[in-house]
């Protein structure tokens, strides 16, 4: 067991060619404000890639992912606010020093929850332990009482709302509807230049490229396996003496762990952070470019949410009052026509001809029983 | 073939008087004041095959979920090798030695039947064990072991979905197999199964039973007679009559239950 019997030969090919487009061919065929879009969509394809395990292999659909990616792009934005509200850069407001949504709202002091998001490192622990705390919470709550298929998910819209709610509420605190903007250094490098959203659009994908590995790694271990246990039979799996509750608070925490991380990517690159990645319809639309990528294949879900927001801002820009509908559209013909998504297409049409032509590739599947027993 | 090896086992007190292996006392529950199991008690020998029997509603499948701990038992004690087992919790239940067969095949039917024997082979079976398993050759000699009792050998690499029923409920069987359980419990293996199959299972039962015992709820009555040590009859959640298989058949309270009226 090494790096190498992560993927079969054929899967490399696809990993290859998927860090190719995205490291090679993205960067060298378009200009930076195309590059930067990209580089946005590339991080709801963490939220996608959560999805894939949680949704498509074990079975809990979660309607709230915007939770977690909103949780770690708040997490990032406080700390970049914090940079860019400097006494000097603030001068003008009653308080200086503090978020410029503060003084608005007759803060006079840096409420305690925010005096953390001054350390960077403090600021990294934060992106991914706090929205894992929360799935953590939420997943002990809902499935040790064994609350699971579509309550479950009626309960994560829910908790989407609510955070919504909360955040829009505490303007004061929150910076409300209009979310923490005005974002502008990461200790004094200027994120809004042009070099800088090209050095980000490459963390990111790099940063993507590994939670690909780690998903991987989960969905090719026995875990992965019960997983889709889990999903068809879970009294089964509890009969065979797992505690079923602890496999799905795992790869709960794990997918929101995964959606912080593209939310504090998404701060980075887009420069803002606001309640509307956080809500219901933000939420949705994650499993639906789940959906169209193939819930199954966590490749999949990174061109689904490559696709699908292509067109959607392709779509909206000439027909923005129409995009609700085609969105609504696509997800039902995706379920109705292919439940497995592009990924399904591609198994089905494009893999045999593959294989026809190139039958060598497709041999280096370990079979079950030829595994090196090390 | 080496015969099946005991792992798992609930450690065994040896102060303590070594008789039955499950001991049922005065069990009831009841579901909204309808008692389904009212004050039985029964208790199972080791290596023993007892079959449960009733007419439907007896509380057969009832008493079995109470055992495993799908269902809670509203009053009364379930003992296994001294343990409680009414507090514990299901997956508790399976760790002390106990295994159970649903009534349909309840397999896992995206997974090939290798993957199936493995999930059930009793190693990492928590969440970062489960991460970290591998497949070594105990594993995989264990499940080839448990495939060839099974009768299936030849389909490892075949998808549980496309197996007949008979061989789903085998799988099943062998599911529990591989966890070695001192205690099998088998809700009607012999449902919906053809001659030749009931005739290979009752034959998979009897080699089972060298080391483990067996509580097996069935209505085929001639397979009853060719697998029960000892017969339990229930009737309106109370145990009716028990015995062997003769000594049930003429007691004239259970031709009463099965034919009167």
């Amino acid at each position: 067991m090494g790096i190498f019997s992560l993927y079969t030969r054929r899967e490399w090919i696809n990993l290859a060619i998927l860090i190719a487009i995205i490291f090679v061919i993205m960067p060298l065929s378009m200009d930076i404000f195309r590059l930067n879009l990209v580089g946005k969509y590339l991080t709801y394809a963490f939220v996608a890639v959560g999805l894939v395990l949680c949704w498509g292999y074990g079975g809990i659909l979660s309607l709230g992912q915007g939770i977690f990616f909103g949780l770690g792009g708040y997490c990032m934005a406080m700390f970049l606010k914090l940079e860019a509200s400097s006494p000097e850069n603030t001068t003008i407001q009653s308080t200086p020093g503090i978020p410029d949504f503060m003084d608005w709202n007759q803060l006079t002091e840096l409420p305690w929850w925010w005096q953390p998001f001054n350390s960077l490192p403090l600021t990294l622990i934060a992106v991914l332990v706090v929205p894992t705390v929360f799935a953590y919470i939420i997943g002990v709550a809902m499935f040790k009482r064994r609350v699971g298929g579509v309550y479950f998910a009626i309960i994560t819209q829910a908790f989407a709302a609510i955070l919504t709610i909360l955040i829009i509420g505490q303007q004061g605190y929150t910076g409300g509807v209009n979310g923490i903007t005005d974002l502008r250094t990461l200790l004094g490098w200027d994120i809004r230049q042009d070099d800088a959203k090209f050095i980000l659009y490459f963390v990111n994908g790099a940063l993507l490229i590994g939670v690909l590995m780690i998903a991987q790694a989960v969905k090719i271990s026995k875990f992965g396996r019960l997983l889709i246990a889990m999903r068809d039979k879970e009294d089964r799996v509890r009969f065979s003496g797992y505690d079923v509750a602890n496999f799905k608070i795992f790869i709960f925490c794990l997918a929101a762990a995964f959606s912080a991380i593209g939310g504090a990517m998404f701060t980075l690159q887009v420069g803002f952070m606001s309640p509307s990645f956080v809500g219901i319809v933000p939420s949705i639309e994650m499993v639906i470019f789940a959906a169209v990528g193939g819930r199954l294949s966590l490749f999949g879900a990174v061109y689904g949410a490559l696709i699908v927001n292509w067109a959607k801002t392709s779509f909206s820009e000439t027909f923005p009052e129409l995009w609700l509908f085609a969105m609504g559209g696509l997800f039902i013909a995706v379920v109705m026509a292919f439940p497995n998504g592009l990924a399904g297409i591609y198994r089905s049409y494009v893999d045999p001809l593959i294989t026809r032509y190139w039958p060598s590739s497709a041999k280096s599947t370990p079979s079950p029983l030829k595994a090196p027993a090390e | 073939m080496n015969p099946p090896s005991i792992g798992n086992q609930a450690p065994i007190d040896p102060a303590a008087p070594k008789d039955f292996l499950l001991s049922v006392e005065n069990l009831t529950v009841s579901f909204d004041g309808f008692k389904a199991v009212n004050d039985l008690s029964f208790y199972v020998d080791e290596n023993e095959i007892r079959v449960i029997i009733g007419p439907n509603g007896a509380g057969k499948t009832t008493v079995l979920d109470l055992i495993c701990g799908r269902t809670k038992a509203t009053d009364g004690s379930i003992k296994f090798r001294g343990t409680e087992l009414t507090k514990m919790k299901e997956h508790q239940i399976v760790h002390a030695g106990v295994g159970r067969k649903f009534q349909n095949p309840s397999i896992y039917e995206d997974l090939s039947v290798f993957e199936n024997l493995e999930l059930s082979f009793p190693r990492g079976r928590n969440v970062f064990g489960a991460l970290a398993f591998r497949r070594d050759k105990e594993v995989i000699d264990r499940v080839e072991e448990i495939a060839e009792m099974i009768f299936l050998k030849d389909q490892l690499n075949t998808e549980a979905a496309i197996l007949s029923h008979g061989q789903k409920q085998w799988l099943e069987i062998g599911m529990l197999l591989i966890q070695s359980p001192e205690l099998l419990m088998l809700d009607e293996p012999v449902a919906g199964m053809s001659v030749s199959e009931r005739v290979k299972t009752a034959e998979l039962l009897n080699k089972i039973i060298q080391n483990h015992s067996v509580i097996v709820i069935e209505h085929d009555m001639k397979f009853v007679e060719d697998i029960a040590h000892r017969v339990t009859v229930l009737h309106q959640g109370k145990v009716l009559s028990e015995g062997s298989m003769d000594h049930v058949q003429h007691d004239p309270k259970v031709i009463e239950v099965y034919l009167g009226h």
